[in-house]
């Protein structure tokens, strides 16, 4: 589990910087992704690299759902009769979305590459192989990008837990200073990773990127 | 001071059980809500009722017995056991649910009471120093600094009440794993058994029903002696210790 979300927590980063691109201009962003496809030649084919990490996150996108499932049916094992009244005292309200908000993810990711990367479909019926077009043309429909920014906020929450618990889960957080350390970092990735990707969403529907 | 009671009573482990609700008059704000309860149990008697069962020891906060679920908090509103709660602590004419621990490995026995024997079996597959270190004077002949004696010594004031397992919405002992493991694994007595300690404490855990930790922190509120949580990393820390050491 926590393996594999830092796993994800270095792709997301790597991610959201290629998004920003967008704001360099329709060159910059679809000269980005093709360098991608270029990244390691000629030691790696065409798109090898784009392949060895494709491998590797759907690898760990399986363990991390195999570990959240096994979690959840040892907690609903654990606990069979409900309590009549329950109160969640000092709790984060992102420890307690976990479960729905990584179910959320989820789906949001099956949605995600139909959108850019298996299906491409274009809303507005533009090119689908001009990487910059497609998002432009994506982002202009306010429900789209609407969906976009409540899978950040989920994405938000799952990292503001998540890297802490991650930190945890290696016993890295042996003490009050480490403990503090590691939930700030939660804070910081959270805010910064979800605001990062919603910018360039939000650039759009405004107008700034076009 | 009034109360209106919502208690579960549950006449065996296979009676489904109920809450029902008695109401008590002339309660004094310095009862403890044991002693509360010990007066609803004399009406209860003196109406040729079932008095309600439930677990208690010592009364003074240090043997970890009494174990309810009061208002959907573990010991109730203040960071204590329930025998050291006060009727002060709340007002008057208030409603108050009390259930029991709720965790498949902690099955109720009756009412209130549940069957705390996992954390025996827990401590009996690991939590203990195997040889004799010794009488009390004996502690000197072995320095320990401060820092880790400190930390031993925090940790060591886990009654074993289970208060961690009832808040945990994951229905985890890794609070009471992590205090234990902790408290003998920073002391010099403790190293020589420390992978097959941890190994078999988890494992033993694990087998009793208990849920995995997904770090929520619930635990730590819940806890009358303010376990940190950063024992559950130490717990993490020195399981992967044991696996790296073939465990």
């Amino acid at each position: 589990m926590a393996l594999t979300g830092l796993i994800f927590v270095g792709y997301v980063l790597a991610h959201m910087y290629g998004n920003l691109k967008a704001f360099a201009g329709e060159a910059a962003f679809n000269g980005y992704a093709e360098h991608l496809r270029e990244l390691g030649e000629p030691l790696l084919p065409y798109s090898g690299f784009l392949w060895i990490a494709r491998v590797v996150l759907l690898a760990s996108l399986v363990l991390h759902v195999y570990a959240a499932v096994t979690l959840w049916r040892r907690a609903r094992a654990a606990r069979t009769t409900k309590y009549v009244v329950k109160k969640n005292k000092h709790s984060s309200v992102s420890s307690h979305w976990m479960r729905w908000g990584g179910l959320t993810l989820l789906l949001f990711i099956v949605w995600h590459l139909l959108n850019f990367t298996v299906g491409k479909v274009n809303p507005q019926g533009g090119p689908t192989n001009n990487p910059y077009q497609l998002m432009v043309d994506s982002f202009e429909v306010w429900w789209l990008t609407l969906i976009y920014l409540v899978a950040m906020v989920a994405l938000g929450l799952h990292l503001h837990h998540g890297v802490w618990s991650a930190g945890q889960t290696l016993g890295l957080t042996n003490s009050v200073r480490q403990r503090v350390l590691w939930k700030r970092a939660g804070l910081v990735l959270a805010v910064v990773v979800a605001g990062g990707f919603s910018l360039v969403p939000i650039s759009v529907l405004l107008g700034v990127i076009s | 001071m009034k109360f209106t009671l919502k208690i579960w009573r549950q006449d065996g482990p296979q009676d489904p059980g109920g809450i029902r609700t008695y109401e008590l008059d002339e309660v004094s704000e310095d009862m403890s809500f044991l002693e509360m309860l010990d007066v609803l149990n004399e009406q209860l008697i003196a109406g040729d009722e079932e008095p309600i069962v439930f677990d208690h020891d010592c009364r003074e906060g240090i043997c970890g017995s009494c174990d309810l679920m009061i208002n959907g908090e573990a010991h109730g509103p203040e960071v204590t056991t329930t025998c050291q709660l006060h009727m002060r602590s709340f007002h008057d004419g208030e409603t108050i649910t009390v259930e029991p621990w709720r965790a498949t490995a902690f099955p109720v026995i009756k009412d209130l009471m549940v069957d705390r024997s996992a954390f025996d079996r827990i401590i009996a597959s690991g939590g203990f120093v195997s040889v004799n270190t010794g009488a009390a004077p004996d502690a000197h002949a072995t320095p320990v600094p401060k820092e880790n004696a400190d930390r031993a010594f925090d940790v060591a004031t886990c009654i074993g009440c289970g208060a961690c397992v009832a808040a945990c919405p994951n229905g985890s002992a890794s609070l009471f794993l992590g205090a234990k493991i902790t408290h003998l694994g920073e002391l010099p007595q403790g190293q020589a058994e420390r992978d097959s300690r941890v190994a078999g404490m988890v494992a033993q855990h694990d087998h009793e029903g208990f849920g995995g930790c997904t770090n929520i922190g619930e635990c730590t509120s819940a806890c009358p002696k303010g376990i940190p949580l950063d024992v559950i990393s130490q717990l993490n820390k020195d399981l992967r210790t044991a696996i790296k050491h073939g465990h």
